[in-house]
């Protein structure tokens, strides 16, 4: 997306806002869309996903669901078959434990097994990440997960302009998109504030696509490969190296499936050093896949040995100084980088 | 009820039976001497239907092709009964890119949607996507209802509960139907659930349960009759169990060792029991009956010809059709 500074307006909003209108304008637009989930109706999601759509669209596309996720998202599955659009959100990912039959057995897999008979356009969105102390169970990322199965597009937005522009493509695709929103992301007022959680939104429909990443700020001397809320603070992290001559690249993946593998080689060929800084656990995952990558294009493109700020292989911990002990927080990127260009 | 319907009834269930034997005979044909699950000409895991004919064929007959159908790891006599082309349902068994999912589904994968025809492997998984397609129905006003058809053993699953619940709240246009057949592989129901009918649990979610005994095709296609009709009229789901019988393995290869009911069960063969009721009401004579499966073998012989004689696919195409 490359909007002119005329196109792209002065008017901002939240990350969360952003996302509604997106969904909104396409409610407008096509008629087989609707929006259904636990709490997403007067409540207005949880984590403010859905505010104001119940009031607008009324109950007939704005639809509460009973607690009883393999019912619902099957249902979303099975609708999408029939031809309807359905946006279907499970409030934390944390919870596909109890329907992730639903998810990676009959949403991704029937157009594969229908010999692409069938299509299954859907959206489901679901919150993720932690730094809030809300324990093992509700503060994971996962995205990794939903990734490694195949039949699913995996979209993890970080700032409001992508999160519209994402929902947008993700409801015109005609495949399954897991949408993951940070939670800390999202500009609610009920959570520490991040800056860059309220940024200029373009007001028309425009559509970010899915399976390319940006380059949120140019560098030379290494490349930071991030997504979701650890964009921001790999951003914050880049400024206070660049007053020690650390020039940093940060790439916000923005998709993980398809990954755009291309942007990430032709930054790490230039810079010869790669960080990757993921809030999902370490082991078997993101960091890992795109260090493959990278091996499999040209071992010689490293110059030093590549670093990982993830996860380690723990449970989220509740107690805060414990939490914070794991997560990819300021201090841990910035060590990682320093080590990396030494 | 009238004779043509019985007749019908009749043939739709030699048809199942007529390709399950076709199937079952090609199945076994290249596994010996050293028997192996993956070799041959139709590889892989099979579960037939043979003894559930009358569910298929009571049910499918209420039906129209822009109605859904749902159905288990165990779909053949479904997909049949309800019009399924049996040329790409054979094709797709023998994993032919003619056949309904050009080789990527596999027995237990069958999607059709023509007829709105899909089953799923994962015991009672199913049932959540008939809802949705279901709710598509209702949403559009369209007049159509989908029936689920699911295995007593998957009754005492989550995904069985959740979804009669929300399709009892939505008054959703579903039958649920679960044939019972007494056997979840080896785990006889007494063992499994712990009521004596699985309609009672119908109760529970206020919705009317029946269930039909002995495998009575034609009290099956009544009840079904009923219960299409009251979700036709936006009145809500309502389940079905039927009383039926599994007189072949759970798959093929299925030793059977843990039964003690197969003699039984084959003195009740559904086919044989109907034949003798339509004979003694003079509705079908042993030369109708002897011209029904001359039909039936014929059109299943074309269909496996058809199977046997289309293309394997190219192993190029083997990451097609993950992404539309």
């Amino acid at each position: 997306m490359a909007l002119t500074a005329t196109e792209a307006g002065t008017r901002k909003l939240s990350t969360a806002k952003a996302m509604v209108e997106g969904i909104a304008q396409e409610m407008e637009r096509d008629p087989s869309i609707f929006v259904m989930g636990e709490d997403v109706g007067a409540y207005g999601g949880i984590f403010s996903s859905t505010t104001g759509l119940l009031e607008r669209f009324g109950k007939d596309r704005v639809i509460d669901t009973p607690i009883s996720e393999t019912a619902f998202l099957g249902l979303a599955t099975g609708a999408a078959t029939e031809g309807m659009r359905p946006i279907v959100e499970l409030m934390f990912v944390d919870f596909f434990g109890v329907a992730m039959d639903q998810i990676y057995n009959h949403m991704a897999k029937i157009h594969f097994e229908s010999g692409g008979n069938v299509k299954v356009p859907l959206v489901l969105m679901t919150a993720v990440g932690g730094g809030y102390s809300d324990g093992a169970q509700h503060s994971q990322c996962l995205w990794g997960t939903f990734a490694h199965l195949p039949g699913m597009k995996v979209v993890v937005p970080s700032n409001p302009a992508d999160a519209k522009g994402l929902m947008i493509a993700a409801i015109r695709d005609d495949n399954p998109v897991i949408y993951m929103f940070h939670k800390g992301v999202m500009g609610l007022p009920w959570m520490a504030k991040n800056p860059r959680a309220i940024g200029t939104v373009p007001e028309g429909d425009y559509q970010v696509p899915i399976g390319s990443a940006s380059v949120v700020r140019a560098g030379k001397d290494v490349t930071i490969v991030t997504l979701s809320l650890s964009v921001h603070h790999c951003l914050d992290v880049a400024e206070e190296l660049a007053q020690e001559g650390i020039s940093c690249e940060v790439i916000d993946l923005r998709s993980l499936v398809p990954l755009d593998r291309r942007t990430v080689l032709e930054s790490v060929g230039k810079t010869g050093r790669m960080v990757v800084v993921d809030e999902d656990y370490q082991s078997f995952g993101l960091s890992g896949e795109l260090a493959a990558i990278v091996a499999e294009t040209d071992p010689g493109m490293l110059r030093r040995p590549l670093a990982r700020v993830a996860v380690p292989d723990v449970p989220i911990p509740y107690s805060r100084p414990l939490e914070q002990a794991v997560l990819p927080t300021h201090s841990r990127i910035a060590a990682a980088i320093r080590k990396t260009v030494a | 009820m009238d004779p043509k319907v019985k007749v019908e009834l009749y043939r739709t269930m030699v048809l199942i039976r007529s390709f399950e034997e076709t199937i079952l005979q090609h199945y076994h044909a290249d596994k010996s001497p050293a028997w192996d699950i993956g070799a041959g000409l139709i590889p892989g895991e099979m579960h037939l239907s043979a003894g559930q004919e009358p569910v298929a064929a009571g049910i499918c007959a209420n039906l129209t092709a822009s109605d859904a159908i749902t159905a288990t790891h165990r779909p053949h006599h479904l997909a049949i009964a309800h019009g399924v082309r049996m040329e790409a349902l054979a094709a797709e068994i023998f994993g032919r890119e003619t056949g309904l999912g050009k080789g990527r589904g596999g027995h237990m994968h069958l999607f059709d949607p023509g007829t709105h025809f899909s089953c799923s492997g994962i015991i009672a998984e199913g049932l959540p996507p008939a809802l949705g397609q279901a709710f598509a129905f209702q949403r559009r006003g369209l007049p159509n209802v989908v029936v689920a058809v699911t295995g007593e053993g998957a009754a005492n699953q989550g995904a069985f509960h959740e979804s009669l619940n929300l399709a009892a709240l939505w008054k959703l246009p579903v039958v649920f139907v679960v044939e019972d057949n007494d056997w979840a592989i080896s785990v006889p129901r007494t063992a499994s659930t712990a009521v004596p009918s699985n309609a009672a649990r119908a109760a529970a979610y206020g919705i009317p349960g029946e269930r039909v005994e002995n495998n009575d095709v034609e009290e099956v296609w009544r009840v079904a009759k009923g219960a299409i009709k009251r979700a036709r009229s936006g009145d809500g789901p309502t389940l079905i169990e039927v009383h039926t019988v599994r007189l072949w393995g759970h798959f093929e290869g299925d030793a059977q060792a843990y039964r003690n009911d197969l003699e039984e069960a084959k003195a009740h063969d559904p086919i044989e029991v109907y034949a003798g009721l339509l004979a003694r009401e003079g509705v079908l004579d042993t030369k109708g009956a002897a011209k029904i499966k001359e039909e039936c073998t014929k059109e299943v012989a074309s269909a496996i010809d058809f199977a046997k004689t289309s293309p394997l696919p190219d192993p190029a195409g083997a990451l097609q059709y993950v992404f539309a």
